[in-house]
């Protein structure tokens, strides 16, 4: 048997990965230990949220899956930040457990070029520092071109409740157990990283009427770009705010020392953005309540997720820890909430293409880079599919940059700055989040996936459309004002609005606080779309600064455009403080820009390093 | 950076005593090659040797040698002083026989870039050593010791860390959105926490200006009519104090006719020679000079002739000094008086002659209180001292400045950000900690030669 392209795991980065693979037109496997679990989410019953729901909107944009199967699989979709500025809104939708994967298969087994295939991968085939095949289980043989490890949790996974460690997946599967170690043969550095999960709760024990409602936002909204909204808003589910309390913090001070955590039997690194409850009330000990949310999983069974309740303390306490909360009083836990500990490699050791510096056409994505969350493990997955095409097809890999997409940034710093906790996009790690929004996401990236092969012809005559329409209404901004009639002084003076210097542009007026193109609108005979008068109302609106972030990116492609030299011995490179020197050997940062990204480097051995380079490199200038 | 670099490191000509420098990995070895005495290779690290400066046979210079070894000294590398004396034609000769033996001649500023880039100081600390070096008062060279010991960076740090306390506050209201954990900054919680930023900004800034007093002093123009003792109280002044009398160029580049120093800080006389000149030949250019130098100067002090009547050309010198800094100083009141002033001007006025020392007294003392000198030498001299970091702590005050107007036209919090982040690399950028790709070249080659 053989394949051009295998893609080892079905979980999120997996899926990308084998539809960007096959869609370019290779030969794809997808392995998996078990088809029921394409696409599982066996965390969070939810896509998107803050940063990550504008990754779910990049994936669209580019020809990805994540945004089209969340759009047709979920009960209740929210605009978070919205009252906040445009740069961090981002959605999240409550997808359905069942539904999410369900429609996720149906997607990858309508592809041509795609084969699943039911089995556990146990070994890699290298030769010549060059992936060869995989090995399964029962012995049997793959070959392939090239290779994407999409291992998840499995690799080594174990389960930790209170002091029993369980080796398995999430749901109790079959752990991968070899594969980790035929990585650290081909000389990988393993590391080991911690995430947990909280309780479901039984929806017929909940007394709901103790709790806060969440509701979704009123208006219908889309991950994809391409088709409306297929729901009701207001037939949207419900999820639920409630809170801890004094009781609850008291069983959990007296039980510390029971908790996998506290008591010391945990190995791996936890995300500090997403403690254990213990671990909330240890480090803020000040706080006398905590917020957790109640979401349904699915409509298909009746499991609610208590989230914010993470912990790994045994059983009886998380009983105890569970009734002691306002309407959880009779509640029926029908899981209970768990760490898992799992081998990741360490991301330094591959490009940002996601191909590894240590075996080529190997790629890796997802949380065997040390990641955390469904989204970044697609936005890797598709990146990781459409550049092992790339290299199989002799083409430049596509590197998205920091200033074009939260992708960029997510990858830029996996390989540049490491990860020892698993790595979750936020969108304060986005220097340049003012152009990197979700409303613009096509805008930045569907030519990249168009140019790719994702992105079909019709869709992308759809994106240069609506290019033209926002040329179109800001010319018309910029050559247009309003004559003052009593019509138009009534409806300044009903929403409060002055009419002084009633001489300029429509444009300069759209820059007053409260004045927005729409309620232009009314007084001249146009009618823009609203995804239209979005950008550019943001683009006028908020001119100054979007200038500001453009002068910034300047700034950074200057320094990008630095190249460091591949043969650089950087133990010649007199006066660099130790550790500087170490990363730097050890990261090797294609530009200047990338060293000044590294941990430890220091503004002074930058100094260094380019006074060197100049010496050393630019002797003829 | 392996080379080894030497150069004179005092003021030709001006001391008993000239320094010359070597930093670099041959700085002893090249010494021991012109010197005659103990062999400098054997000596122990840190010791002063006494020998002398040899051209083949000849004796060049009676020197004392400090060898210091790597790593603890000045650039971390092997440095080597020679002290000799202070002629000219000695000290080059000193210079021209260790480089004709191996050395190269030091770049404007390169023994400090050398203590920088090998991680000996920080920026400003870098930029104190220049200040040091030009320091002529006590108290400036106390200034920029401070900042050599990083008390300022310490400062600097201090609102650093403010500010990123708040914008991580921010970020994890734009992260966590359902999170009450964390106070919800709106515009009306950061208005008040950026105003206070902007005051400690301001207290720098303030502060730094009299860092200005301390390193460059006061300049003080003397004006008045011919003949109505301008001279000799200048004489007199300057004498009695031994200060320098010979021309000397200013920090305002104009001509000081002599310095002295009160309360530790340096009083410069402002020539107002055009003023002398008005009744001469160029009539035109002494008034557009005496106007110039009153423009100038930090403080004006009229002279007034209490023997003769009060002349138009007094009332118009009256008139032109009301907005500056002034003291109106009656002379010869040894001398019948005929002066009749107004009583509004009363508290402006000293009086004194030239001969009984009180009246010159009471003009000192008044100088020391209208700028409060006596408490420079109490504070702790931790201001900004050059026009570099005075440029960014101003640039961060304008940003804070049009945040806050953008707070009224209700911009999101989020994009405010894109401000807030600036203001902290800015203060960064004074103490070297955000990179800045053309800043280093460009500030040491700003320094002088030497050190």
């Amino acid at each position: 048997m053989n394949y051009e392209i295998i893609v080892v795991g079905g979980g999120h980065a997996g899926c990308e990965a084998a539809n960007a693979a096959s869609k370019l037109g290779f030969k794809t496997a997808l392995i998996t230990a078990n088809i029921k679990n394409i696409a599982d989410m066996p965390c969070n019953p939810s896509i998107g949220g803050t940063a990550k729901g504008i990754i779910v909107r990049e994936i669209d944009a580019l020809g990805g899956l994540m945004g089209k199967v969340a759009d047709k699989s979920h009960f209740q979709i929210k605009m978070l930040n919205n009252a906040k500025g445009p740069a961090v809104r981002s959605l999240r939708a409550q997808a359905d457990k069942i539904t999410y994967p369900n429609n996720m298969l149906k997607e990858l087994q309508s592809i041509e070029n795609l084969d699943i295939i039911e089995a556990m991968v146990e070994d890699i085939i290298v030769k010549d520092k060059q992936i060869k095949g995989v090995i399964l289980e029962n012995k049997q043989e793959i070959a392939c071109q090239a290779l994407i490890l999409t291992t998840g949790t499995y690799l080594k996974g174990t389960i930790l409740v209170g002091d029993t460690k369980t080796p398995g997946g999430p749901h109790g599967e079959k752990r991968s157990n070899f594969l980790s170690d035929a990585l650290k043969r081909e000389g990988f550095t393993i590391q080991r990283l911690k995430t947990g999960t909280p309780q479901r709760i039984k929806k017929d024990s909940i007394d709901f009427s103790q709790m806060q409602e969440e509701l979704g936002s009123p208006e219908p909204l889309t991950f994809n770009h391409d088709f409306p909204a297929c729901y009701i808003p207001s037939e949207q589910e419900k999820c639920y705010l409630l809170y801890t309390n004094e009781k609850t913090h008291e069983i959990i001070r007296q039980n510390l020392s029971k908790s996998s955590m506290y008591g010391g039997y945990v190995e791996g690194v936890g995300p500090r953005y997403c403690p254990s409850i213990e671990d909330k009330i240890v480090r803020f000990s000040d706080k006398e309540r905590h917020q957790l949310f109640l979401e349904p999983e699915s409509k298909y069974y009746d499991d609610w997720y208590l989230q914010g309740f993470s912990t790994s303390m045994p059983y009886d306490i998380q009983e105890q820890m569970v009734h002691s909360l306002k309407g959880l009083e009779n509640a029926v836990i029908t899981k209970y909430a768990y760490a898992i500990e799992y081998d990741a490699i360490d991301p330094l050791q591959i490009k940002a293409s996601l191909e590894t510096k240590l075996v080529a056409n190997l790629f890796t994505a997802g949380q065997i880079n040390g990641t955390s969350g469904y989204e970044e493990a697609a936005a890797q997955g598709l990146m990781a599919g459409i550049n092992a095409a790339n290299k199989l097809r002799n083409k430049e890999p596509l590197i998205l940059k920091r200033n074009e997409a939260y992708i960029g940034v997510l990858i830029d710093d996996l390989v540049t700055k490491g990860t020892k906790e698993p790595y979750r996009m936020l969108t304060s790690r986005a220097e340049f989040r003012l152009i990197l929004r979700h409303d613009n996401a096509d805008l930045r990236l569907r030519k990249y996936g168009y140019e790719q092969g994702l992105i079909t012809q019709e869709q992308y005559q759809k994106l240069l459309n609506k290019e033209q329409k926002i040329a179109e209404l800001k010319e018309f901004l910029q050559n247009n004002k309003l004559k003052i009639t009593p019509e138009v002084e009534e409806a300044f003076k009903s929403q409060n609005l002055s009419v002084s210097n009633m001489s300029l542009s429509l444009e300069q007026l759209v820059k007053r606080p409260g004045i927005t193109i729409v309620f232009l609108q009314q007084f001249f005979s146009i009618n823009y779309p609203k995804d239209i008068i979005e950008q550019v109302e943001i683009s006028i609106k908020y001119d100054g600064y979007i200038q500001k972030t453009y002068k910034e990116v300047d700034k950074l492609l200057k320094l990008e455009s630095k190249q460091i030299p591949k043969d650089i011995d950087y133990s010649k490179v007199k006066n660099l403080a130790s550790e500087a020197r170490q990363k730097l050997q050890q990261v090797r940062p294609e530009t200047i820009a990338q060293a000044t990204r590294i941990s430890g480097v220091n503004p002074s051995d930058i100094s260094i390093l380019s006074i060197y380079l100049k010496k050393e490199y630019n002797k003829n200038e | 950076m392996e080379d080894t670099i030497c150069a004179i490191s005092t003021s030709l000509g001006v001391g008993a005593i000239s320094i010359v420098r070597l930093s670099g990995p041959e700085a002893i070895a090249i010494t021991n090659k012109i010197y005659k005495g103990k062999d400098l290779t054997k000596v122990e690290s840190h010791t002063i040797n006494y020998g002398h400066i040899y051209e083949n046979d000849k004796i060049i210079d009676e020197v004392l040698v400090s060898v210091m070894r790597a790593p603890k000294t000045f650039t971390t590398e092997d440095v080597v002083e020679i002290n000799c004396h202070g002629g000219i034609a000695s000290t080059n000769k000193i210079l021209e026989l260790l480089l004709t033996n191996g050395c190269r001649l030091a770049e404007p500023g390169e023994f400090t870039k050398r203590a920088f880039l090998n991680g000996r100081i920080d920026l400003i600390e870098a930029e104190a050593v220049s200040d040091i070096i030009n320091a002529q008062t006590e108290n400036s060279r106390s200034l920029a010791i401070n900042q050599l010991t990083g008390e300022l960076s310490r400062i600097i740090q201090n609102l650093r860390q403010e500010i990123l306390s708040l914008m991580a506050n921010i970020e994890v209201n734009i992260d966590f959105p359902e999170y009450e954990d964390a106070e919800e900054i709106t515009h009306n919680v950061l208005k008040p926490k950026l105003k206070d930023i902007k005051a400690k900004l301001l207290e720098i800034l303030n502060e730094s200006n009299n860092s200005k007093i301390i390193k460059e002093g006061i300049d003080v123009a003397i004006i008045g009519r011919p003949n109505v003792g301008k001279s000799s109280i200048l004489n007199s002044l300057l004498e009695e104090n031994k200060a320098i009398v010979t021309n000397i160029a200013g920090t305002t580049r104009d001509i000081v006719e002599g310095s002295i120093i009160l309360a530790g800080i340096k009083i410069n006389f402002i020539d107002t020679a055009g003023i002398r000149k008005t009744e001469d030949l160029v009539e035109k250019i002494g008034v557009d000079k005496s106007l110039a130098t009153i423009d100038k100067a930090d403080l004006v002090i009229l002279v007034l002739n209490n023997n003769e009547k009060l002349l138009p050309e007094d009332q118009e010198l009256l008139t032109k000094i009301k907005k500056k800094k002034h003291i109106i100083f009656v002379n010869k009141c040894d001398l019948s008086s005929t002066l009749t002033l107004s009583e509004d001007i009363k508290n402006e006025i000293i009086r004194g002659n030239t001969i009984e020392p009180n009246g010159l007294n009471d003009l000192k003392k008044a100088i020391v209180e209208m700028f409060n000198l006596e408490s420079f030498s109490q504070k702790d001299l931790t201001y900004l001292s050059n026009a570099r970091q005075i440029s960014l702590v101003k640039r961060a005050i304008k940003i804070i400045d049009e945040v806050e107007e953008q707070l009224n036209n209700e911009v999101p919090v989020d994009f405010l950000t894109v401000d807030i982040k600036n203001c902290w690399d800015l203060l960064g950028e004074i103490i070297g900690a955000t990179y800045k790709d053309e800043l280093i070249d460009e500030l040491f080659s700003k320094f002088c030669l030497g050190k």
